[in-house]
């Protein structure tokens, strides 16, 4: 009797999912630090929000020519540039990228670990500088062509002005993305899944095809997410090569001042953004590959490549010669002619100009630094609550924050600049332009970053260890201090890095909403190529790339 | 004179529409060891972590050493309630050093390497103070968490499933080890388990828990000898059910006739439980019972017998008996048993 009026309490399947019940009921010990957490989230997610919001109050208050204009031949003609060159660079980006992971994981190539390292270092290339280095190598009467001509009498290398610049540009930038998200699913597999697959009658070909590919699926999608992403939001490879995607024809109304259009396409790639994402999303689902079963992982057994391994080391070594190589040497070239024609005036002329040239380097190699260095901080202190509120008092609340800053990452950087600009110029006059508000920028565009990295350690920490401390009579900001802290540690520093590291190399935001006079390397770099002073940008480049690079080589020793 | 440590007095929790602990009241005098015994998701957990003050009541009473923790809208946060925890999995801090993590509930003061030392040295572990918790067996990290706990002198020691990650041969050796050092520290504790070995060995008294309610709580001889409900005798005990009838001369049962020591009507249908020791077996051609199985246990055979009428029950049979699945024997109950009679899951 007892019994079966308790089993028809036993909430069904669907409840259950909807309101996860332990979590509704968790609140923080300290009613102030709860509100605290919130009032930092808040914020957060005011800021993200106003972005969108403020495109549609400008868009609707413009009324009819914005809504002329999107329906316009031409913008149909952008929206399609846009979709065509992130499905190619996508996959693209996907062929290259598989076999790499699995010749660096599975095989017994030789220099394994070094090809590993190559193949990720593409990453650390901003798009506009992998953009102006390819450009000028492969310009008709490029690097290249000089090199070839003694050799193959080639006068002039074919243009790849549009469509195939960019395309080839942002391939070799980001097909490490989906390179680290499917080495790592490689790595993390069980070999006992293809063994079962085998002794279940499956040839080698049809495991791989049942069940090593479905189980990489999951890191494929996430990896292709993040170069789709990144070709949506990129500004410099499309401008340098001179292809219209949304960015590009965006920032050209912004220097012409009709900001109600730009304000409209920046509504129109937002949207197609978050249409894009939300179904690479579907495609992932809840898919769950993971070992399901406790114990350890046996290591990988290698596949013996044979004479195979001939063709796979041809493969790897084009792959970084064309990607890494090329683009380092064209930069040394431009280095070496940078400092000696300098060096030349500085010699010959009256005109101190490479000592004015190294004052400017200084003074914005300092710019980078520290106002990336402030963002870094400045974040991570953000994140903090939103991370720990997210993981360990779950609500609908909590869900919505983190869905929030979700959108940021559908935000591309040179929107988050108009909308902040158009919000400046409308209601806060003295903030246009200031470093706050490029703070403001920063923090809108890379919190996720932070939050990420944060939130992942934070799901590490057992909440056990907490409940440990406050039952050895310890209150909860001393376990907070002395366990939680401590524990989070590296993944705040990681996240930390990361947005160094993104702010370091940012463009469109920064050279929207930099104060007058304040120059970064990047928009240094910029400004350089823009008048065609390859070799000046050189200098600031090479800066650039030791700089951010920095707090990654930093967090890779600390690892071991 | 004994007074009481722990006393919750009609505790209630629910989860969502969930109740996960219902009415339950139980004391634990000082110095003894309760043993809260249960199958999975009975509420036994979520009892051990209300008293601990990581979950707070719906309704009821908590108090440890006569100062009430939980109920009458108070709730004193685990930091303030002197309730040792130790954990499943320890959860010992991996970023501090042993003697750090023993040394947690102390207040820095000149005689706490002192009594970090006198800890490890009462759980076996003395001079390793600096290592690293991964650098320990698991059963040394479960002593650590002892340690950790007891170093603040709790009023209670709450254990949740204290050896459920240790292999089994080592789980009987901590086992003996801590109930001495328990006894010895002279500790209240209060302990989950859902092995009812573990529980009658280590505890003086157990609660056995049933879907949110307590079913019986006692000293584990009574617990096991007198279950109170058909579910103690199924949980504790291992007990079969065979029907038995209430008639003039005694019970009728499938074993045959057994004693009547209970009033209930003629008539009257009420399982009675049988553990395996109390079944003999006879082989016997014509006997009317068939031996459905037979394991080989290691100390003895569990043999499976079905009883006239379908009622499968177990007997313990030693080395010597030699019956093989299918042959057919006699089955009859020891002599000098009483056993316990359930009517509608109730003991009469």
């Amino acid at each position: 009797m007892e019994i079966s009026s308790r089993q028809a309490i036993i909430r069904p399947r669907f409840l259950r999912k909807r309101f996860p019940r332990a979590s509704t009921r968790r609140r923080p010990q300290s009613r102030l630090l709860y509100w605290l957490f919130l009032a930092a989230c808040g914020t957060v997610v005011a800021l993200i929000l106003t972005v969108p919001l403020y495109l549609i109050m400008r868009m609707v208050g413009s009324g009819r020519e914005a809504a002329q204009l999107l329906v316009k031949a031409s913008t149909l003609q952008i929206l399609n540039n846009t979709i065509l060159l992130a499905a190619a660079v996508t996959a693209a980006a996907i062929l290259i990228a598989l076999p790499v992971a699995w010749l660096t994981t599975r095989t017994d190539l030789p220099g394994r670990r070094i090809w590993t390292i190559l193949s990720a270092l593409p990453l650390v290339l901003p798009s506009y500088v992998a953009a102006y280095l390819f450009a000028t190598i492969l310009a008709p009467k490029g690097m290249v062509q000089q090199f070839l001509e003694p050799l193959t009498g080639l006068e002039r290398m074919p243009s790849l002005v549009g469509f195939p610049g960019a395309f080839m540009v942002l391939t070799f930038i980001t097909y490490p993305y989906i390179l680290l998200t499917t080495r790592a699913a490689l790595q993390r597999m069980d070999p006992a899944m293809v063994e079962a697959a085998r002794s279940l009658g499956s040839s080698p070909w049809q495991a791989f095809r049942r069940v090593t590919f479905p189980a990489l699926r999951p890191a494929i999608i996430a990896g292709s997410i993040l170069v789709t992403l990144y070709v949506l939001r990129d500004f410099g490879a499309v401008t340098m090569w001179q292809y219209s995607t949304f960015t590009r024809v965006i920032y050209n109304r912004y220097l012409s001042y009709r900001l109600d259009t730009a304000a409209a396409l920046a509504f129109t790639v937002v949207v197609v953004t978050v249409i894009i994402l939300f179904i690479e999303f579907q495609a992932r689902g809840s898919m769950r590959y993971d070992r399901l079963s406790s114990g350890a992982v046996r290591p990988q057994r290698k596949v013996a490549l044979g004479h195979w391994k001939w063709p796979a080391l041809f493969f790897l070594g084009v792959l970084i010669t064309v990607t890494l190589i090329l683009p380092l040497t064209g930069l040394s070239v431009w280095l070496w002619r940078g400092l000696s024609q300098d060096s030349s005036i500085l010699f010959s002329s009256v005109e101190n100009s490479s000592f004015e040239l190294f004052i400017q380097i200084t003074a914005a190699a300092w710019n980078s630094l520290s106002v990336s260095l402030i963002a870094a901080i400045l974040l991570a202190f953000i994140a903090l609550p939103i991370s720990i509120l997210v993981v360990r008092y779950p609500s609908r609340l909590t869900h919505l924050f983190e869905r929030v800053t979700h959108l940021s990452y559908a935000l591309p950087g040179l929107v988050v600049a108009l909308a902040l600009v158009f919000f400046g110029i409308q209601y806060t006059q003295s903030l246009y332009q200031s470093t706050p508000m490029l703070l403001a920028a920063y923090l809108v565009l890379f919190i996720p970053q932070a939050v990420g990295s944060q939130r992942v350690a934070m799901m590490q920490i057992s909440p056990r260890l907490e409940e440990a401390g406050r039952s050895l009579g310890k209150r909860p900001w001393t376990v907070f201090r002395r366990i939680t802290f401590p524990l989070m540690r590296p993944g705040i520093l990681a996240g930390a890095a990361l947005v160094f590291l993104t702010c370091m190399k940012e463009l469109p935001a920064t050279l929207i909403l930099s104060p007058m006079g304040f120059s970064t390397l990047a928009t240094q770099i910029w400004a350089n190529i823009n008048e065609a002073f390859f070799a000046r940008a050189a200098l600031p480049t090479l800066l650039l790339l030791l700089l951010s690079s920095l707090p990654l080589a930093v967090l890779t020793l600390r690892e071991k | 004179m004994s007074q009481t440590t722990v006393r919750c007095q009609g505790i209630y929790k629910t989860f969502g529409s969930f109740p996960v602990v219902e009415d339950v009241s139980l004391q634990v005098k000082a110095g003894r060891i309760l043993a809260l015994l249960g199958p999975s998701g009975c509420g036994k957990t979520t009892t051990l972590r209300l008293i601990a003050g990581f979950e707070q009541l719906d309704s009821g009473l908590i108090e440890i050493d006569g100062q009430i923790v939980a109920g009458n809208g108070r709730h004193i946060p685990p930091e303030k309630r002197r309730a040792g925890m130790v954990f499943q999995d320890y959860a010992l801090f991996p970023h501090l050093s042993v003697a750090d993590n023993v040394g947690f509930g102390l207040n820095s003061n000149k005689n706490r390497e002192q009594r970090i030392e006198e800890l490890l040295t009462l759980v076996g572990l003395p001079g390793k103070g600096q290592r690293m918790p991964y650098e320990l067996s698991g059963g040394q990290q479960q002593r650590v968490a002892l340690a950790r706990a007891l170093a603040p002198r709790p009023a209670v020691l709450l254990l949740d499933e204290p050896f459920s990650n240790l292999d089994a041969s080592l789980r009987l050796e901590v086992r003996e080890e801590i109930k001495i050092l328990l006894q010895q520290s002279g500790t209240t504790a209060v302990f989950v388990t859902h092995d009812q070995e573990e529980a009658l060995f280590l505890g003086d008294e157990v609660a056995v828990m049933h879907n949110g309610c307590l079913e019986q709580i006692g000293a584990a001889e009574v617990v096991f000898h007198q279950p109170r409900t058909r579910f103690v005798a199924e949980f504790v005990g291992q007990a079969d059910f065979i029907p038995g009838t209430i008639c003039d001369a005694g019970v009728e049962t499938p074993l045959g006739l057994l004693p009547k020591h209970v009033s209930l009507p003629d008539g009257t249908i009420v399982d009675v439980a049988v553990r395996a020791d109390d079944v003999q077996l006879i082989p016997d051609a014509e006997g009317r019972s068939h031996v459905i199985s037979r394991q080989f246990l290691g100390i003895a055979y569990m043999v499976k017998v079905n009883l006239p009428g379908d009622y499968p029950v177990h007997s313990w049979q030693s080395h010597q008996t030699e019956i093989d699945a299918g042959a057919a024997v006699q089955a009859t109950i020891r002599p000098g048993h009483t056993l316990t009679c359930f009517y509608q899951g109730k003991a009469v």
